[in-house]
This record gives C-alpha cells, structure tokens and sequence, in this order.
C-alpha cells in the first residue's frame, strides 16, 4: 500500500457535494463544527442530473422543514428559479406544494458560492477511496491522491456515483452521472467493511433544443402571477418567468417503442438494479399501461442562459437511434434537435436499515450516510437527510444530543423512520400518501414545527428567530381576538353568504366559529372587523387554516399522541431479542437487525406482528428488556 | 400503573344456575358498593369475605337482584387488584342487567382474557402460566366457541378484507391526484367519493346490525324444538338441561308460549328453545304460541323435531318436515319404550340427510346419543348461522363502531365542502380501524390483541 500524507483535521467531513452533501457541510459548519466537503468535481456542486425542478407534493415541504431547519435548499432556488407554481391549490392546505422550476446552472453556482462563503467550511476536489476505521469508529478518509483527512466525523453523500453504470441502448460503460467519474473504490471498500449494498437503477430523459421546438403544438404551463417562496427568509421575488409545455406521446411513438422493446437494456436483462416504480421510463409505462392511448409530456427550459431543454416523462435507456425516432413523434418536437440522449444508470447503494435513526451506520460509530446512497430518489429527500446527517455528525463532533424528527414533527421524520425501519427495495421516494399525519405537516406551518430545533442548534440567525417568535405572537393574539368578537347576521354579512352561495346566518356568532365556514375566509372577516395592525399574508394563512381545520388538526393531534406513548416506550440499543421467548422467529430477526430505540418503531419493522409488540410490551413493562440487556 | 376497573360475567353463559360478575381494579369495591344494599357497606367490610344482600338500581332504587358478594382486596387475588365478585341466582336476563349496573357507574366492559391479562400484567403470574390458565378455561368450557370463533372470524375477517380493499382503492384513487397533481389522471370528484364512502358504510352498518341480533357466541346457537302436541318436547328440554324449567303434562298443549333455556351441549353452546306443539288449534292462547313458533323455526340454526314412536306419521309431521327443508336438523322419534306404530324406513326418507334417532325420554335413553349427534354436527359439518351473524366479539364490536363514525365524519366533511384530503384523514382512519378487526394494523392496544385469542373471565 503506498503512504500518505496526512492532509488535515476536521470535526466533520463530508464527502459529496450534491444536494446530501451541501446541507451536510453547510449545517456542520454553520454549528462551528471545523468542516471539510470533499467532491469528484467541483464544477457540479448541487448538481440536478435529472429534471430541473424542485419541490412537488410532499417533496416542497421538506425544503420548507429544511429552510425552517436553516438549511440552504429552500433560499437558494428562491434566488435561482425560472418560474414557481403552487399545486394543489383546489384541495386542502395540508396537501399544497410549491414547485420551482430550477436554472440548474445558476442552482449550482450560488450554491458553490454559499460554500465558498462560509465560515468553518473547506470545500475541495477530491476522490475519497477508503475510510480510516480503528475498533470499529471511523476516524477519517484517504483519497486517490493519498491525502488523509482526521476527522470526528464521517458523513458519506455520494449519491448515484457508486460503482455507477450508464446504459444507452445496447451500450454501457462504467460512470457517474452525467458521464462524470464514477467512484469504484469507495464502494468496494464498504463492502470490505462488511456493508450491505444493493443495486438500483434510475434513469433520465433526452434533452432537445429549444430552438428547434414548435411550441405552437403545445400548451403554454406558465407559473403563477403571485410571487412565491420556498424560503421564510426570502424577501426579494423574480417576476420574470420562463414558462413550461405541455405535450402528448402520440400512436407512433408507441408504435416505435413497441417494436424495439427487444433492443431496450430493461427488457434484455442488461440492466440488474431495481428500478423506481413511480417514476418508470417512457417503455415501461407503455408496457404496463398500454391501455392508456398517450403520455403526458412537459418541456422544461434548464435554465435562463441555455437553450437546452428537459423532456420530462420520457426517461429512456433505448438506443440513441430510437430515442432520436421517439422525439420526431411527439407533436411539437418534430424537427427538434437532440442535445444529449437519455440513459439509465445502475449504481450502490447501501441497505438503510443499517443506520440509527440519526442516520450514523451501526457498525461504524462516527461514520454518517445521507442522500441517495441510502436508497433514496430525489434531490429534496437527499437534502433533507444532509442536513439531518451533517447536524447529527456534527453534534458527535462537539458533544452535542443528537437531533431525531419523528413522524409527526417533518417529513424528513417520516423519510428518516421510513428508511432505517423498513429499509426500501425501490429507490425511496416521498409521497404525502406515506405521512400518515399530513394535516401536522404542511408547507406553511414549517417554520412552526422546527424552526426552534433550529434556532437551538445555532442554525437560524437571532434576527430570523425574533421575527419568527413575533409571528407566532400575532397568530397567538389574533386567534384570541376572533373568538371573543362577535359576528351580527347583519344585512351586508347575509349578502356576503349569498354571494358565496352559503346559508344564512342564523344568530350572532364569534367571527371564529363563522370562520370556519368552507365559504367564509380571513380576509372577510378582517374585512368586518379589521385587527389593530394588519396581519402579513403568512399570519393571516395560519390564523385561517388553524380555525378552519381545527376539528380536524385535533383529531391528528390525538392520533400523534398515541404513537408518541409507544415512542417513549424505549428500548435498550443492546437488547438481545433471541432471548426474549414467545418472539416469533421473523420478528427476532428483523428486529435484530433494526435494533429500533422504542416499542413504537418497533411496531412499524415489517415482519413483526401486533402479538410481538405486546409481548415486548409486557416484558419492557415488567422491566424485564433491561435485565436481558444486562446479563 | 393504573388501570381501569373491569367487569365480566365470569361464568360461562348456560353453564351452571350461578352466574359471576367479577370486578377487577382499584374502584371495584366502590362500584360495587354504589349498587349494593346490605348489612353494611363494602368499603367497610373485611377483606375476603363474602356478604347477602341486594343489587338496586341506583336511579330508581328498584331491586334487582338478591346476591352474595365476595370482597378481596389486592394484592393477595388473582389480579393483584381490589376484587369484587357477584354471585347472581337469577337467570340470564338480570344477571345482565347488574352487569349493565355496574357498567353504568363506572366500570368497563372486560375483553375476553382481561383478568388473566392483568394478574400477568400486575406479576402475578408469567406469560406462559398465562397461557395455560386460559387453555385450560378453554378446554374445559368453550371449545366450542373457538371453533365458531374461527368459523365466523373467517368470514368476518373475508368480508373486512374486502371493504379494506374498497377503500384502500377509493383512497389510492385521490392519493394519485394528490401526490401527482398534473398528471391527467381522473380526478376523484365529491360525488364519487360520496357515492363510494356511503357504500362502506353501509356496509358497515349491516355488520353492526348482525352484531345486534343474534351474538351467537354469548347466546348460542338457536335451537328450536318442534313436534305436534304430546310428543316429549318439553321433556326433551328437561332432560337436556337436567331440570324441571317446562311443565311436562299429558295433555296435548300444554306449553303454551315459548321457553328459552341456555345450555352447553358438549361443548356446544346452545339456546334451547320449547315451542307450542305446532297444529291446528282453537285456542286462542295456543294459537298465538303456535304462531310464534313458526316464526321462531324460520330464524332457527337447528331444528330438532320429535315424533312419535307410537303413532303413525301424520300429515301434520310431513308438513313439518316440509317446513325444515334445508336446515340443519336433528330427528328424534321418541317413546320407544311404548309400542312401534311408526315406519322408520319413512321417517329416515324424509329425514334426507339429517341424522335420525330414537329415544325414550320417559327411561332417559338416547340422550348420549343426541348430545352426540348435535356435538357431530356442529364441529363436524359446522352449523352456518342463520342471522349470519359474524360480529359477536365485543372488541369487534366497538371498533366497528369506530369505524362507522370514521365514515361517517368522512362523508360530512364530504357533504360540508371540505377539501378532499381532510376526508381522506377519516377515510384513513377507517381503513385502520378495520385492520385492526383483522389484526392488520398496529396501535396501542396491541397488547389487547395478543389476549383477544382469550376466552371471557377465569
Ligand atoms: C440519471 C439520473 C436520473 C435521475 N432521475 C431522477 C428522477 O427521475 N427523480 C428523482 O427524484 N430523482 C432522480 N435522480 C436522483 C437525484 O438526482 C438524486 O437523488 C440526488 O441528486 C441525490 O443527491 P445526493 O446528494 O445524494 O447525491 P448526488 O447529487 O449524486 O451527489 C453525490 C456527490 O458525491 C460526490 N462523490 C461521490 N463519490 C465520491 C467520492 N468517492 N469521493 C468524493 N466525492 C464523491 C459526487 O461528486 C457528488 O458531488 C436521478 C439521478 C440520476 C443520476
Ligand atoms: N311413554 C313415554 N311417555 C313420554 C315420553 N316422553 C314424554 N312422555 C310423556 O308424554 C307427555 C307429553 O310430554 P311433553 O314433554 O309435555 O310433550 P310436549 O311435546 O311438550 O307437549 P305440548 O307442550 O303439550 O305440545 C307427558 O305425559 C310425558 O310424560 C317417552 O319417551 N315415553
Ligand atoms: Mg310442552
């Protein structure tokens, strides 16, 4: 082996700089952590390598609960977008999300600069090869170069580029995406290390010109005239917009995929990794739903100062000539020129349930995993576990508690829980349908939920806090004056009713209980009777949906109790289940493995059923876990 | 760690002229005390004796029920909790009727295994003494109820598989237009949802009206006994329940009105039910008894019908026999000890499949064999329930209930113009109250679960 060098000491390093690794170093340093991030190529921090957007149905509000966290996610698309809607807008506040479509170049480039900037954080070009691992802690890293770096703390960020292989067609060739490196090393070393990996795939869209689109046989997705933000920092809003397109696959384009299934890698059985179900490519949903006559298609510009743009819905691993066949079909795109084609891409990953709840691995004590290197998808699920990764290693670091969200606190709780419980043979996406307390979890009440995690853990500024104090203050003061002022079935309040196509009002009633009218909003009622200062738009939001859907709130509010009295039910980290009798065998496997730290994890281990949970019950009841642990 | 104060009755039903009511818990001795009136208070009374005295209805001082009560303080009982128990002399219905007391005033409703849940949960004893305690109630009382258990549990669990699958589809479909709000999939409007919310609940509701009707674990199989007058059917209910309850005469008629008597047959829970001899009749009386009686026969599970050894088959049995076609049935063909006028061959051809068996309820021969036959046809060709009642357990019971209401808040916040995701929560809800019937899904009574397997009280 040849030597090396020892190149430096850290609380915390972190290795990857995508949207993991960023938050990672950003919040480790932001800590006062010392903090090193090292990356393959500096020219692709926060690199989007698949669609230029961020945000969506559930994915928006872990910006948020980053941005609440003090993360950088949220303001940086805020200063790099070129166009944002709010979705969802017909249904329920808990299910609204905002979406930004990104510049992905601009993205990248504050982002570094974010980096660059920073107190307490060295960003460098590097490819880290093993880990320096003494009775089983982890005490730094080595590179190609021979560099090593001491740290504390380990977080490992490095996404789809373990021993990553692009596929286009009958070709493939060992690569990180985007034909960047791939790092080989670093995944050999972790099986060394006696790490579970599997295999998954995903896969990407061939990009076009935008020159060469008609844009006349689309329809126009503009975003929305209401300036929006992910970030409660954000003060200044861009209002010019770049709209999307919308387009269809049309007959011939089934027809060319369909006669060259055989030439495509997913059905040759070239490719070996598990792919994402909800995000196919455009040959499996063919296959799979070939009942339905045409797909939908967006166009998304990359960005301000390029003309390249993302077909979004036709990710494909055809070979180069089909994919150029494929675009001539799609109304809009028949003269289009291709820029880049699509491809697929195989790479590690390693199993989650081999992580704590604070995402440190088991079997190394100081080594950290975030992003899609456990098993995720997706650059917000990836950031969301960053920030969590690099404040956990920091605080190893430094000495701190650990910092675990549960299921009802963020969505980056129920990412979190979902991955080390229940691991994932699928690359993990979120989706609100798997928060089972989404009416807590809603984008606009975020900053409620953490941003005093936050602000404990030094990452939101005193002006930023203050400000947030004061909002829940207004919330807090203007709830209590709606319930005390009362609402006279008055001639203008009936005409308003009518209008709406409401009932009438019978007798008075507090402006409160006639807020919670599906038709009435805050605005009509500060309309009838103003507060003494108006309140901000956000104020407002909140004052509204905490009345209206009260009933409803509390009823989740109950339901997360339950789960919190089998929370705090703990379990010793050291339990030996095989000692425990009346287990079935399944649960002492799977509960051997996960190791959960309460009765209520515990519960949601697959595998391990409603008996095996009382019979832990009655022994932790009895005392008895803790006399197993101890003999 | 505290817990509520639980009561059961703690006898198997029909099992026994004594019935208990056990109370269990730290205000056991104070519940019991609010409906008891006797020499003196039982807050005051020494701990494991037993005391004479009456249950009132505390609302309107009405006697219920003359009792003896044991009080037995923890933690030297079976549970390690203050004990109360209340020995009941009457029959069913005002046993019941203190058990609904006691619950009026504070206590709740035992599940089946609770007591032993709780000496285990106090130390008193270990899980596997647990286990064994409650194999041994098992085998000694109620085989026969775990069988039907597993009968109607397995239909049960099918049909609430079923409704899960319902909803769980009703809530995929606007999870799609939630979490992928620009892809053209149909949107779930309010009407739809509507449409298909109301369908579980009214499906939910059929189950809870069966659950109202027959409760044929706690009451038994309805077993209807049926003959022309005079042939030995209120013997026949005699010499099954080893009692004189119906009056036995020669003179044809004279069970008038119907009598309901509750025994365990082998194992086998049954609700015996003595008719009127059913025939043409001009007394008015009889008339109406006789007329019950053929209502009863149609609700019946089993039918035993008796005829007569010493007489010929009359038009009146064949029509009986028509009136049973496709029950489960047991034919009795009684008074052997008297001459044979009746031809065998011709009972056992009308008899189709139902076993036929003879007997002479005057010497008490051929009881064995029709315990046996009864025994048989239960646990061998499983009697279908006729009310098809399938929900009878009382935890299935009141999560049924919690799953109406989940249905129900789901379509008003439908009618109330609620975003669809607010009655998404509800239909959610409903969905794992219903897994938890099944065991499908985990919450914080999941320690109950491993006891529901139990059967009710020591
Ligand atoms: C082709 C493709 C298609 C995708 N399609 C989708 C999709 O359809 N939907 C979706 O939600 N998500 C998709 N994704 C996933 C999304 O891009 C990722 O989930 C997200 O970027 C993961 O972030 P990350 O920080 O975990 O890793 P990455 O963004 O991949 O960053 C990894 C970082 O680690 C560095 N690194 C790796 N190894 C080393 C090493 N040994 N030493 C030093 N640095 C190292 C890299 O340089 C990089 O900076 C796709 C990704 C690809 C590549
Ligand atoms: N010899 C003989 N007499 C019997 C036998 N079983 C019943 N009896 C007599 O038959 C008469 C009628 O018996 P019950 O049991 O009252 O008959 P029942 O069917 O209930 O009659 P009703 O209620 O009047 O319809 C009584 O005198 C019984 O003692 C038997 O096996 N042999
Ligand atoms: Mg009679």
């Amino acid at each position: 082996m040849t030597t090396t060098y020892l190149a430096g000491q850290y609380d915390v390093i972190v290795v990857g700089a995508g949207h993991a690794g960023v938050e990672a170093g950003l919040a480790s340093a932001r800590m006062g952590a010392e903090t090193l991030v090292l990356t393959i190529n500096l020219d692709a921090i926060a690199f989007m390598p698949c669609n230029p957007s961020v945000g969506g149905p559930a994915k928006g509000v872990v910006v948020r609960e980053i941005d609440a966290l003090g993360g950088e996610m949220g303001r940086n698309i805020d200063k790099t977008h070129i166009q944002m809607r709010m979705l969802n807008t017909g249904k329920g506040p808990a299910v609204r999300a905002l979406r930004a479509q990104a510049d992905k170049f601009d993205y990248q480039h504050e982002m570094k600069r974010t980096l660059e900037n920073t107190e307490h954080l060295t960003v460098r070009q590097g490819m880290v090869e093993r880990l320096i691992v003494v009775d089983g802690v982890c005490k730094g890293v080595i590179t190609n170069t021979n560099a090593e770096y001491r740290a504390k703390s380990v977080v490992l960020t490095t996404g789809t580029y373990l021993r990553g292989k692009i596929i286009i067609g009958e070709l493939s060739y060992q690569s990180g995406p985007n034909n960047m490196q791939a790092s080989v090393e670093l995944s050999n070393h972790l099986k060394e290390l006696g790490f579970d990996i599997v295999r998954f795939k995903t896969g990407t869209p061939p990009r076009v010109n935008g020159k060469t689109i008609d844009y006349s046989k689309t329809e126009i997705q503009p975003g929305d005239d209401e300036p929006r933000a992910f970030s409660y920092e954000t003060t200044t809003f861009i209002t010019e917009q770049i709209p999307c397109w919308l387009t269809y696959t049309s007959p011939e384009t089934h027809d060319i995929i369909n006669s060259n299934l055989s030439r495509s890698p997913m059905y040759s059985g070239m490719i070996e990794g598990t792919g994402p179900r909800y995000c196919p490519s455009i040959e499996d949903k063919i296959v799979r739903f070939n009942d339905k006559p045409r797909h939908q298609l967006f166009l998304e510009p990359e960005g301000k100062n390029t003309e390249e743009v993302y077909v979004q819905g036709l990710s494909t691993s055809l070979p180069e000539e089909i994919q150029r066949k494929i675009l001539m079909s799609i109304p809009g795109l028949e003269a289009s020129k291709m820029m880049r084609p699509g491809y697929a891409i195989e790479y590690d990953a390693i199993v989650p349930t081999q992580l704590w709840p604070t995402l440190e691995t088991k079997k190394i004590k100081g080594l950290f995993t975030a992003g899609q290197i456990n098993g995720t998808s997706g650059y917000e699920e990836a950031a969301g576990q960053g920030i969590i990764g690099g404040i956990n290693a920091a605080c190893k670091a430094l000495g701190k508690d650990p910092v675990i969200l549960d299921r009802s606190q963020a969505y980056i709780g129920v990412l979190i829980d979902d991955l080390v419980t229940k691991g994932t043979n699928e690359p993990y996406r979120l989706l609100t349908s798997r928060a089972e307390y989404r009416l807590l979890l809603r984008h606009d009440n975020a900053d409620l939920r953490l941003t005093e995690i936050g602000h404990n853990l030094g990452l939101i500024s005193e002006e930023r806090y203050q400000a947030f104090k004061n909002k829940k203050a207004i919330i807090a003061e203007e709830k209590a004056r709606l319930a005390s002022v009362m609402i006279k079935p008055t001639e203008e309040v009936q005409a308003l009713l009518k209008e709406r196509g409401a009932g009438e009002l019978k007798e008075s009633v507090t402006a409160e209980h006639f807020l919670k009218r599906p038709e009435i909003h805050y605005e009509d009622i500060a309309a009838m009777t103003p507060p003494e200062q108006p309140l901000s738009a956000e104020a407002a939001e909140q004052v509204e949906i905490q009345i209206k859907y009260d009933g409803y709130i509390a009823k989740q509010m109950l339901q997360v109790e339950r789960m919190q009295r089998m929370e705090s039910k703990k379990i010793p980290e050291d339990l030996d289940y095989f000692a425990i009798n009346g287990l079935a065998t399944e649960a002492k496997q799977k509960l051997s493995v996960v190791r959960p730290l309460s009765v209520g994890q515990a519960s949601r281990v697959s595998g391990v059923n409603p008996s095996d949970i009382s019979i832990l019950l009655v022994y932790l009841e009895q005392g008895k876990l803790a006399k197993i642990a101890e003999s | 760690m505290e817990y509520e104060t639980i009561a059961a009755i703690s006898t198997p039903m029909g099992e026994g002229a004594i019935s208990i009511i056990r109370l269990s818990g730290s205000k056991a001795i104070d519940i019991a005390d609010r409906l008891y009136r006797g020499k003196a208070s039982l807050k005051d009374v020494k701990t494991h004796t037993i005391h004479y005295g009456k249950i009132i209805d505390p609302k309107t001082d009405e006697t219920i029920e003359e009792v003896m009560v044991s009080v037995m303080r923890g933690p030297k009982t079976f549970t390690r909790e203050d004990v109360v128990e209340i020995n009941c002399h009457g029959g069913l219905v005002s046993v019941k009727r203190v058990l609904e007391l006691v619950l009026e005033v504070g206590a709740v409703l035992a599940e089946p295994g609770e007591f032993t849940k709780r000496a285990f949960l106090n130390g008193r004893i270990d899980l596997s003494q647990a286990e064994a305690v409650m194999d041994l109630i098992r085998a000694k009382t109620d085989q026969a109820m775990n069988v039907a258990m597993g009968q109607m549990e397995g239909r049960l669990s099918r049909l609430i598989q079923s409704l899960r699958q319902t909803l769980l589809e009703i809530i995929a479909h606007v999870e799609v237009n939630i979490d992928y709000p620009e892809y053209d999939a149909e949107e779930m409007t309010n009407r739809m949802l509507k449409e298909k919310a109301g369908y579980v609940q009214n499906k939910i509701k059929d189950l809870l009206t069966t659950a109202k009707q027959g409760k044929i674990l706690r009451e038994g199989l309805s077993t209807v006994i049926i003959g022309r007058p005079n042939v030995g059917k209120s013997s026949l209910l005699n010499n099954l329940i080893h009692e004189n309850k119906a009056i036995v005469t020669d003179i044809p008629g004279t069970t008038r009105d119907v009598i309901e008597e509750y025994v365990n047959i082998r194992g086998v829970p049954l609700k015996l039910i003595d008719t009127a001899g059913i025939r043409e009749t001009e007394d008015i009386v009889e008339r109406m008894g006789v007329e019950r009686s053929r209502q009863l026969l149609k609700k019946a599970d089993l039918i035993l019908l008796l005829l007569n050894y010493n007489q010929e088959l009359l038009p009146e049995d064949i029509q009986l026999f028509e009136a049973i076609q496709g029950m489960d049935a047991i034919i009795v063909v009684n008074k052997t000890d008297l001459e044979k006028k009746i031809s065998l061959d011709e009972v056992r051809t009308l008899a189709g499949p139902s076993k036929v068996i003879t007997s002479s309820l005057l010497k008490e021969e051929g009881i064995d064999e029709l315990e046996e036959a009864v025994r048989d046809l239960f646990f061998e060709q499983g009697i279908e329930s006729q009310d098809m009642t399938y929900v009878s357990n009382s935890r299935h019971i009141s999560l049924l209930n919690q799953a109406s209401r989940a249905i129900g808040d789901a379509i008003s916040s439908i009618e109330d113009g609620m975003p669809v995701d607010l009655a998404q929560i509800d239909l959610r809800r409903t969905w794992e109250i219903l897994g938890e019937i099944i065991g499908d899904t985990v919450s914080d009574s999941l320690i109950d679960q491993l006891f529901s397997q139990f059967c009710l009280g020591k």
